[in-house]
């Protein structure tokens, strides 16, 4: 865990390590792009390093556009004051705050991993509202602060492991989406649950690219959402989540591949039929409803029967990935009788 | 830039360029060096160094198959010397990009390895295109070209075939932002088009 000395230099003194690393990002890129050859190859990368300049200069300006202060306080590290620790994953090795924040498949950042990182520093997620609607007795809309206020929130240490092969070890804090469903009070007919993420495209650069069918949507099926693994993050290593990782609040599945994790959650639907996640529509034959971690269903891009540890070093090698993601005590009840291969 | 190529360079200034390339095709090296060294090569450093081999094997492909076309529309030939160097370049990357992948990757355990490639089209064309680009790496010094004589250009013409699935593999890595491949792709397609309307107008 990281443990924070109190400091007597006031906050806005300390160049903020977004700008630092902004810079750094920008200087890394610039170097890449004077050694590429060809100007339509450059596009891309010079494209990216002109936002960066942008969002540098931005950044280290904020007299001149007072609405970036606020998105820089809340763009910078904020602690969780209340939470319960819990012995889920208190064996397992964390991946470093670092890594986690700065790899990150986040395509409304723009769809290079460390994009995110870069693109969603002037992100806003603050204030923030959460409807509810579909089956359910009557539909609500509730403002974050006070939906936090009513589920106590806990951390727990998740393993993540990305359908590209590579996985994390993460401490979320948050609370299990059961509470929210109980809260919601869906009726008899809900048998899915479909989350659906913020699409703005002044905020999110890389919603404005037909890349998924926006807004981002995912599912799960009742029985998975109120499965007492299920959670919905609002923090990880104690602190409020970075922009990058789906603030303010996102879903944690963590016996299913990453991409069900829908981020920057607005609205929660209870349907009667089985929702069709954006990623379902991208690629059916790729990306299923169900997308349990499952070494024995091959994918056509990804070997699923082992998987790189982020942060294990380049000689590491690879660990055998684990049915349902090593949860399979907790959740494989739940798909007893399926045949995994169809509903992959 | 054509007519820039449009003059011939002497002995002397045509040995300085190709030092000058084959310094160029150093810096990616040199820069996963020195990332590597600086613990910068981001938090997937396996896949970094996958993706930046791969990227300059493929550039330098498409660098050496535009030194025709630069012929076709400029009638110089001077530019063709470089072909060797900067093919070898582009197998010295490829050989990088195998490397890690079967090492770093893999861990050289072959069964999964075998697996890899039988169970993944883009890792399937991926290796066929860097097997084929051994023979061509073998026959690349002057003693067999004279040794293969009029075998010699057909075999090299497996060039073209390499570069269509180098493509492919790199479009199948992607899972939707096909923007990157897709311009490569388009690359391609202008740099052989070229020789096929020239070889039409014949």
């Amino acid at each position: 865990m990281i443990i924070q000395k109190q400091s007597d230099i006031i906050p806005s003194e300390i160049t903020p390590k977004e700008v630092f690393e902004n810079k750094r990002a920008f200087l890394q890129k610039a170097g890449f792009g004077l050694l590429a050859g060809s100007a339509t190859l450059l596009s891309h990368s010079l494209h990216a390093a002109t936002l960066n300049i942008t969002n540098l200069e931005n950044a280290t300006k904020p007299a001149r556009a007072p609405s970036l202060i606020k998105a820089n306080a809340l763009g910078s590290r904020q602690k969780i004051l209340n939470f319960t620790k819990t012995t889920y994953g208190a064996d397992e090795k964390l991946t470093s705050y670092d890594d986690i924040t700065t790899y990150n498949n986040y395509y409304e950042f723009g769809t290079d991993k460390s994009e995110p990182a870069i693109h969603s520093k002037l992100f806003k997620p603050h204030p923030w509202t959460i409807s509810v609607e579909g089956e359910v007795k009557k539909n609500k809309t509730i403002n974050l602060d006070d939906l936090i206020k009513l589920m106590p929130l806990e951390e727990r240490i998740y393993r993540m492991r990305c359908v590209e092969g590579w996985s994390m070890v993460i401490p979320w804090v948050g609370f299990p989406l059961a509470q929210l469903v109980k809260w919601a009070e869906p009726t008899g007919n809900a048998k899915y649950i479909e989350l659906i993420s913020l699409v703005d495209k002044q905020q999110m650069p890389g919603a404005n690219l037909p890349i998924l069918d926006w807004p981002y949507t995912e599912g799960l099926r009742m029985d998975e959402a109120m499965n007492p693994l299920t959670l919905m993050a609002v923090g990880l290593y104690g602190e409020h989540l970075p922009n990058q990782n789906g603030a303010p609040i996102r879903l944690v599945v963590p016996w299913k591949y990453g991409f069900k994790g829908a981020k920057a959650i607005v609205k929660i639907r209870f349907t009667e039929k089985m929702p069709l996640t954006s990623w379902m529509k991208a690629g059916p034959n790729e990306y299923g409803f169900y997308a349990n971690v499952n070494p024995q269903v091959e994918h056509p891009r990804w070997t699923q029967s082992s998987e790189k540890r982020i942060g294990a070093g380049l000689f590491a090698g690879r660990i055998k990935t684990q049915m349902f993601n090593g949860y399979a005590e907790q959740v494989g009840q739940m798909y007893a009788g399926m045949d995994l291969r169809k509903n992959f | 830039m054509l007519t820039l190529l449009k003059k011939i360079p002497n002995k002397a200034q045509l040995s300085k360029i190709k030092a000058l390339v084959f310094f160029l095709c150093f810096i990616p090296l040199f820069r996963l060096i020195f990332l590597g060294i600086q613990e910068d090569l981001t938090a997937n450093p396996i896949e970094f160094i996958e993706r930046s081999t791969g990227f300059w094997a493929l550039l330098i492909l498409l660098a050496t198959l535009s030194l025709t076309p630069i012929r076709l529309l400029t009638r110089r030939v001077w530019q063709l010397q470089m072909r060797r160097m900067l093919g070898l370049w582009m197998f010295f990357y490829a050989g990088l990009h195998v490397l890690v992948y079967l090492w770093l990757d893999f861990g050289f355990s072959w069964l999964d390895i075998s697996k890899d490639i039988a169970k993944h089209p883009r890792i399937l064309v991926g290796f066929a295109a860097f097997v084929l680009t051994i023979p061509l790496a073998i026959t690349s010094s002057n003693a067999m070209v004279k040794r293969l004589r009029e075998r010699w250009k057909p075999l090299h013409q497996l060039v073209y075939v390499i570069a269509i699935l180098a493509v492919v593999h790199f479009w199948w890595l992607v899972k939707k932002d096909i923007r990157e491949p897709l311009s490569y792709a388009f690359i391609l397609v202008i740099l052989l088009g070229i020789r096929l309307y020239d070889k039409a107008k014949k």
